[in-house]
């Protein structure tokens, strides 16, 4: 979908919830569904920054470290993407304090989403990295240049834009994710609905502001990763005609 | 920490729940197979569908699967229509990934040379005979790992149905740990379960992909 259909999407579901809070039906749950949204948005923030720096080190660690670092990035990324998430959330929420580490639930589900959405992330910056054309690297050798220096001023920057997109994706599914966390006792947007909906039983008011939040919240996202697309884009561009 | 005769214990029940687990993502995956190819046809069938079609397809990707599970299992009933929490998660994750199968298909429609339409019309196909025979034959083999890998993505996430109380793996592992007070063996089960599960299904799709490459090109 091109950016403006998906801003005219942002803006329309925005009027929507803004004229149904004109209702009585509606406006009565918008204020808790709000505070809810304020925490699926807290969680899933922390989760992106998390998974982006748990995939690049271990799609780093996978690429170029040692046998045993790779080994080890190998099975971070195995294990996180063989499991389903919510497996591994009850997993760090249930076993964990058994083995006498005891996180809060908020901890849980930032390590637990970031980690898995950090192990699907790693292999996409490993195509990134791959997909930067072997002359960039011959060519940092001839000038001398460290293996730490040619990766972090040559080939990440350029394996950067190649990264956006797929990081999109990624960061709406955890945003989605993000749902499971109600189940481990936090009360983020999905919890709200719930709890709600089992108060008062008005499954259908409260589920359509519910769906229209989280549409804007990943609106939002996607609207914010092209952007970024363009931008970076555009840098690349300049750079190459200079 | 690790209790092995707990452990043998427990595998019957986990076993049995796990048959539960497939059997959801068999049914849910067949639906969104086919209401996936359903949604790709209409939206290049007809013109004015396409629009409609790709801001459910959008809605639906971009709101998380467990708030459509209770969407579905709470609201039916105040249209008289009571689920069972099987049919009504099912369904949910039928029409989830349909929303993700349409847009393969497309992809797999896009990649059909423009020359196998305009030769089809040559030749008096009428539009169904076209679709049945010339382009969906051609379409779906190259499609068929991404679409592996959908039904690898909809078997992981079939531990949502716990939510509505279906009792697959993660509900019973949940039940046996609230009953025994020992959550390490079961939850750890199901995650090594799972594990196994997408190993293998990785391994059958790889194979399958090689299988389709082997053929000759068009």
């Amino acid at each position: 979908m091109g950016i403006r259909t998906l801003i005219v999407m942002l803006v329309a579901s925005i009027l929507l919830i803004a004229y149904l809070a004109t209702r009585d039906t509606y406006s009565l749950f918008l204020p808790g569904l709000l505070q809810g949204a304020a925490l699926t948005a807290q969680i899933t923030v922390l989760g992106c920054l998390l998974a982006v720096a748990m995939a690049i080190l271990s799609a780093l660690g996978k690429l170029y470290g040692p046998t045993p670092i790779r080994w080890l990035a190998n099975l971070y990324i195995e294990i996180f993407r063989g499991t389903s998430a919510l497996v591994q959330l009850f997993w760090l929420f249930f076993v964990l304090p058994q083995f006498g580490v005891s996180l809060d639930p908020f901890a849980v589900a930032v390590l637990g989403l970031g980690l898995n959405i950090g192990a699907y992330g790693a292999e996409c910056v490993r195509g990134a990295i791959q997909s930067v054309a072997r002359g960039q690297w011959e060519a940092a050798t001839a000038l001398n240049m460290t293996r730490i220096q040619m990766l972090r001023r040559i080939i990440l920057p350029q394996a950067f834009i190649a990264m956006i997109p797929p990081w999109g994706n990624l960061f709406i599914e955890l945003l989605k994710s993000t749902a499971l966390v109600s189940l481990i006792t936090l009360s983020d947007l999905a919890f709200k609905a719930q709890q709600m909906n089992q108060t008062t039983m008005k499954t259908i008011p409260i589920f359509t502001l519910v769906l229209l939040i989280y549409l804007v919240l990943s609106l939002l996202i996607t609207i914010g990763m092209r952007l970024l697309e363009q931008r970076a884009a555009k840098g690349l561009a300049r750079g190459r005609t200079a | 920490m690790w209790d092995w005769a707990f452990t043998f214990e427990i595998l019957p029940t986990l076993a049995k729940a796990a048959v539960i687990s497939i059997e959801a993502t068999l049914f849910g995956f067949v639906l969104a197979a086919t209401l996936g190819l359903v949604l790709a046809l209409l939206r290049i069938a007809f013109p004015w569908t396409a629009w409609p079609i790709s801001v459910l397809v959008e809605l639906i990707r971009s709101t998380p699967l467990l708030i459509q599970i209770f969407f579905l299992y709470f609201v039916f009933p105040s249209f008289g229509v009571t689920l069972d929490a099987f049919t009504a998660g099912v369904l949910a994750l039928g029409i989830h990934y349909a929303a993700y199968c349409s847009e393969v298909y497309r992809a797999g429609f896009d990649n059909i040379p423009r020359g196998q339409w305009e030769a089809s019309i040559a030749l008096n196909l009428s539009p169904w005979t076209t679709f049945r025979d010339i382009i969906i034959p051609q379409a779906i083999p190259p499609i068929v790992p991404a679409l592996g890998n959908y039904l690898v993505a909809l078997f992981k996430e079939t531990p949502l149905l716990s939510a509505i109380a279906v009792l697959e793996l993660m509900q019973t592992a949940k039940i046996i740990g609230s009953e025994t007070f020992r959550y390490t063996e079961p939850i750890t089960l199901v995650g090594l379960f799972f594990l196994a599960m997408s190993l293998v299904s990785a391994t059958f799709i790889r194979a399958a992909e090689r299988l389709l490459n082997r053929r000759p090109a068009r």
